[in-house]
């Protein structure tokens, strides 16, 4: 199986969100940066499958030069060979990052043939836009399942399982080729190993710079949701506290008995 | 700019869930800005009948129900290709619910009709483009952006809207509409079905949740918080650390890649406070948290705290109880 998985650098934000002075950007400058858990989980099942059945892999993503650290990341858990669809920093809507995605797809299929299998998060982790992969899915006219936490592969064809609404699951049987974006869960992702990281220095990375184009959203500014941030009051230090807690369950009503 | 405004609805024998309501008061609020009309399509199962009773005091013109032989719940390309055909015939916008689902479809009809959705929006101003306010990071952030289309396609963010109890308005008026989907229409559809899980209580609906992160340090660790967890009648729930380090399954994960929880109260232990972790607690009545770190993030989220070991503390509480139900 020749898979193709889509990942997006975003900041590693902790404890709280820091914004630039004119609200345009997260601060960054004392933040790592990483890819969704989505994301990670879709890595890892490709690396999997590659492994169970060969084929070979292939991560792509639209970003900064700096977003090479991400395509690293993966190859240093297996994926093979890389794309960078490279930014000069300015955002990509939805509509213009499936554009660009799927051109650049069109091209590697017309060198190395078709992917069978071409995998996204479900939502990325900074913009939440729910659309990247449902989008490219469908100017390939390839079927789409979304929010994906099981695919079991059978011959030219894959069932991917979610969530239904119920606290249930539902499943879909779809014939390859065909695009599932996943959601963390999927899997249990490995952590990069040090010769994984060094082979991963060594790995293939194509680059190329699309033009940047308008889709419909534009952002204006970023701010922070209003939260009163509240103080913990302090109901006591170490085991000594228990009474105090156990007092708290019961004003609350779910000590129960 | 005399089209109406849509709002996707589902309606069971309840009437309209929660979440259609949500999406239907989102989208009156645009209608009455512009001062056009308010219509609804009624999605899911089309050979159910609606009452359009159902939908009287919402301001709601016409409701439509699409007719087709064969076009049930199970197919997301279908749905998307009516409604993309209804919205591109009909409208000025569309708003659904920003549920999984919700964000699904429209995202699906985005791509069909080539426009720009705006998933997961708080607020909207509607004239020529639309200034909306829309989430990122899952509710930590928000973006204000402009929404620059013919027709406008928005998701509202789950549990954001007030919806106003029913006014005099009068039920719609019931307007069946036939769709040509074609077999790559239907072709996506639900091949099976698992019911849900019974038994135990669901980390979703527990009035307790006993959260476990890091600092419980292993598999092992969380026997203290299931102790606790069980004499309350709650569930235990963890950071994102436990479940990566498997200690605990994912679905077991609180946060913005795991669970949203509502519960009474949130009892966090050894859990740092990560914005990717409030969001999926910030629901809860009240939080404790049990940290050995007074300084940690997560005591500008708590309404009480511990400052100790949760590996002292939580076994203490637990006998408390115990002690105090004279067992
Ligand atoms: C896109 C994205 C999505 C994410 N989604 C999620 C998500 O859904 N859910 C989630 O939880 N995280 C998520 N994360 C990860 C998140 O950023 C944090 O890394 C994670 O929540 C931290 O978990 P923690 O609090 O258990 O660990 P830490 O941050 O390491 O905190 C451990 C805490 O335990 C305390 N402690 C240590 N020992 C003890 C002890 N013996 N007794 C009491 N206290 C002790 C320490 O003082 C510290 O405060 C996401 C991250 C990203 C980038
Ligand atoms: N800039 C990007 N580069 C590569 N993949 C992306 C990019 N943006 C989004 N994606 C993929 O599309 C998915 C959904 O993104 P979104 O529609 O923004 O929520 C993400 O989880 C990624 O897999």
């Amino acid at each position: 199986m020749n898979i193709l998985v889509c990942v997006k650098r975003v900041p590693a934000t902790g404890g709280r969100i820091l914004l630039t002075e004119d609200g345009s950007e997260i601060d960054t400058r004392h933040l790592g940066f990483t890819i969704s858990p989505h994301e990670e989980c879709a890595v890892e099942e490709a690396v999997r499958i590659v492994e169970a059945q060969g084929g070979s892999s292939t991560v792509l993503t639209l970003g900064p030069p700096g977003a090479e650290e991400q395509l690293r990341d993966a190859m240093a858990v297996g994926i093979e060979r890389s794309i960078l669809l490279e930014t000069d920093g300015r955002d990509w809507d939805p509509i213009a990052t499936a554009g660009a995605i799927t051109a650049a797809i069109a091209d590697q299929e017309a060198a190395n043939g078709p992917f069978d299998l071409i995998l996204f998060g479900n939502e990325s982790a900074d913009s939440g836009g729910f659309q990247v992969g449902i989008r490219v899915a469908h100017s390939l006219g390839r079927p789409c399942v979304t929010g994906a936490k099981a695919i079991d592969l059978g011959d030219g064809r894959i069932t991917a399982r979610r969530e239904a609404g119920d606290g249930g699951w539902e499943s879909f049987d779809v014939p390859l080729p065909a695009v599932v974006s996943v959601k963390e869960g999927l899997n249990l992702p490995r952590y990069p190993s040090v010769p994984g990281r060094l082979r991963a220095k060594k790995k293939e990375l194509q680059r190329s710079s699309p033009t940047w184009a308008a889709g419909g959203l534009e952002k204006i500014a970023l701010r922070l949701p209003q939260t009163e941030t509240t103080q913990a009051t302090v109901v006591g230090l170490g085991a000594d506290a228990a009474p105090a807690v156990v007092d708290l369950l019961d004003r609350l009503g779910v000590l129960g008995g | 700019m005399s089209r109406p405004v849509v709002a996707l609805v589902a309606i069971g024998d309840a009437g309209p869930d929660r979440a259609s309501l949500q999406a239907l008061t989102f989208a009156r609020a645009i209608a009455t800005a512009l001062g056009v009309g308010l219509d609804a399509i009624v999605v899911g199962d089309s050979a159910v009948e609606p009452k359009p009773a159902a939908l009287a005091g919402r301001g709601v013109t016409t409701a439509l129900v699409v007719d087709h032989p064969t076009l049930t719940s199970d197919h997301p390309d279908g749905w998307a290709a009516a409604v993309a055909a209804l919205v591109h015939e009909r409208y000025e916008a569309v708003v659904g619910i920003g549920t999984e689902r919700g964000n699904d479809l429209l995202g699906r009809v985005g791509a069909r009709l080539g426009l720009p959705v705006a998933a997961n929006c708080l607020t909207v101003e509607p004239g020529d483009r639309y200034r909306v306010a829309r989430q990122r990071w899952a509710g930590s952030l928000i973006e204000d952006a402009w929404l620059d289309a013919p027709q406008k396609i928005l998701t509202v963010a789950p549990n954001t809207v007030t919806v106003p109890a029913a006014d005099a308005s009068a039920a719609p008026a019931l307007e069946h509409v036939s769709v040509s989907l074609t077999e790559r229409d239907l072709e996506l559809r639900v091949t099976s079905r698992e019911a849900p899980a019974r038994g135990s209580i669901s980390l979703g609906d527990a009035r307790v949740v006993v959260g476990g992160g890091r600092g419980v340090g292993s598999t092992d660790g969380f026997g203290d918080l299931e102790d606790l967890a069980t004499l309350l009648g709650g569930a235990v729930g963890g950071s994102r650390v436990v479940t990566s380090a498997g200690w605990r399954p994912h679905a077991d994960q609180i946060g913005q890649t795991g669970l949203r929880i509502a519960p009474e109260i949130y009892i966090a232990c050894g859990i740092s406070g990560a914005i990717q972790h409030i969001v999926g607690c910030k629901a809860a009545k009240h939080i404790l948290a049990i940290n050995t770190d007074p300084d940690a993030p997560i005591m500008g989220v708590a309404d009480y705290a511990v400052i100790g070991d949760l590996h002292t503390v939580v076994p203490a509480i637990s006998a408390e109880v115990r002690r105090r139900r004279g067992g």
